[in-house]
């Protein structure tokens, strides 16, 4: 009984305290950097695409919401067409955590509604932005040992020469 | 001549009383979903209109346009019945109360409390045939948690009012509010005050005593199968039933329309709304008790201190001189 009724003065209380909620489309919410939103490709600091075609973010993705087609041109691969169907993505971050390059990021917008589901289906061109996302530095090719038209193997960052596998000495 | 103009004035009383009832039960939603949320430390419905108050027509157009659907394997004929039987008795109720000695539909009626505990008792049919009706094993444990629950703590209700009955020696409200004009009735009578609120929110069935509707182990109970209207009748009454307990309370304990400087009418609004208020926090705060522990404290503890309560009211006034 007693608790009763101190449940229902704490329950009273509340009337003045402040409201929790966001009025959201007046006042926005604040997102964090990290927050995952709207999926991006983005570009390497020299302007290319990082994508590789590698399909690990296919693979990766619960919801087999990733569809691309490799195609390769002066040495490497790029996606002849990346699709993501954003009325399945649940927005989990596992295709931007299998990504070795850092191509597909996940940003801090979540305003994507449409009326025709269709049109939740981003093209290559949608999702390709002209900037680096968070990893501002980041190049693959630059520090993978990977020979690319004008680096060979052994020049990347913090690479050392190939080890030449028919001499003896070190 | 005269008389068919007292007939076309009473006409008048009546539908504009109704009118009102009926749209601030409306608005009462509203309320109630407002505070609701400040309780809970965010708006609530604030969107539709000034302050969210045209939610209240959103909800009735949304309503009216639903599809008002009788189950086949329902009794249609008492299916219907049932919510205008909810709707008509607390609309009958309310229309003896006297909010001042003016306004009010028959707030003179000598037998006034007799007939509120008789419309408050016949309130039980809705519940009780809307679950038979339905024709559907939730519904029927809301009808029968509904029988037993209404029908046990009409008991203590009506117990509890004997003790206002006694001091004020009438069942006329307008009377009975007259005679607490020194001093309300929640003074002597705290016990009947106290038993009387919370039968009278097992009456209406409002939380934490909403055991016939028990959202979470009936679906809705009662009135699971309803829809569109039929359903917004059974929300209406029950609203009323707030606002009817609440200004029941007010006559027979608070002392009415009595209260310094502010207008009569002003006083009973004012004393109405913050036991609406009251009826609200209390759902905000409670949970629901177990049947067995609702059973048991209205016959185990309230119909002891009403007894109680009659008992030492009629010896004191047997035993003090003075006016009673
Ligand atoms: S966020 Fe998750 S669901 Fe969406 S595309 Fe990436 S891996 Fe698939
Ligand atoms: S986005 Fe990343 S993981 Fe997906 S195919 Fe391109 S390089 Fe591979």
């Amino acid at each position: 009984m007693l608790s009763s009724l101190r449940t229902l003065w704490y329950t009273f209380l509340h009337l003045f305290q402040r409201n929790v909620t966001v009025q959201y489309p007046e006042q926005m919410p604040y997102l964090a950097p990290r927050y995952r939103g709207r999926i991006v490709l983005t570009r390497d600091p020299d302007g290319e695409e990082r994508c590789v075609s590698c399909n690990l973010c296919a693979v990766a993705c619960p919801a087999d919401c990733i569809s691309l087609q490799k195609s390769e041109s002066e040495g490497r691969w790029y996606p002849e067409f990346f699709r993501i169907n954003f009325s399945r993505c649940i927005f989990c971050g596992f295709c931007e955590e299998a990504c070795p390059t850092y191509a597909i990021q996940l940003t801090p917008d979540f305003e994507m509604s449409e009326y025709v589901r269709q049109n939740l289906v981003y093209e290559k061109e949608d999702l390709l932005i002209s900037g680096t996302g968070k990893y501002p530095e980041y190049n693959f090719y630059r520090v993978s040992g990977l020979a690319v038209p004008g680096k060979d193997k052994g020049e990347a960052e913090h690479e050392r020469a190939p080890i030449d596998i028919r001499s003896l000495l070190p | 001549m005269s008389q068919s103009h007292a007939i076309v004035a009473g006409l008048l009383n009546v539908v504009l009383g109704l009118a009102f009832l009926m749209i601030t039960a409306a608005l009462l939603t509203w309320v109630e979903r407002r505070l609701l949320g400040f309780f809970q430390d965010r708006p609530g419905p604030n969107r539709v209109g000034p302050f969210g108050v045209l939610q209240v027509a959103a909800d009735g157009i949304k309503l009216l346009f639903k599809q008002d659907w009788i189950p086949p394997f329902a009794d249609a004929g008492v299916f219907v019945l049932a919510p205008a039987i909810s709707m008509i008795t607390v609309m009958l109720a309310m229309a003896i109360i006297p909010a001042t000695p003016l306004i009010g539909i028959i707030g003179d009626l000598n037998v006034g409390l007799l007939f509120f505990l008789a419309m408050s008792g016949l309130s039980v049919y809705s519940a009780v045939l809307a679950g038979w009706a339905s024709n559907n094993k939730y519904s029927l444990l809301g009808g029968m948690r509904a029988a037993a629950q209404m029908v046990s703590y009409e008991v203590f209700m009506g117990l509890s009012l004997v003790g206002v009955v006694m001091l004020a020696g009438s069942f006329n409200l307008t009377d009975i509010v007259r005679s607490q004009r020194h001093m309300w009735y929640v003074v002597p009578q705290f016990l009947g005050f106290i038993v009387f609120f919370l039968g009278g929110i097992a009456e209406t069935h409002r939380l934490p005593f909403d055991l016939p509707e028990g959202e979470s182990e009936l679906g809705a109970g009662f009135h699971t199968e309803y829809s569109g209207m039929k359903f917004g009748m059974f929300f209406v009454g029950e609203y009323i039933g707030i606002m009817l307990i609440s200004a029941m309370t007010t006559v027979l304990f608070l002392g009415g329309w009595y209260g310094p400087v502010l207008p009569p009418f002003m006083w009973f609004g004012i004393k109405t709304g913050l036991l609406i208020c009251f009826f609200i926090l209390l759902r905000a705060a409670l949970p629901r008790p177990r049947y067995d522990q609702l059973m048991a404290l209205g016959w185990k503890l309230l119909l002891p201190l009403t007894l109680l309560n009659i008992l030492v009211t009629g010896a004191l006034m047997l035993g003090l001189p003075g006016p009673a």
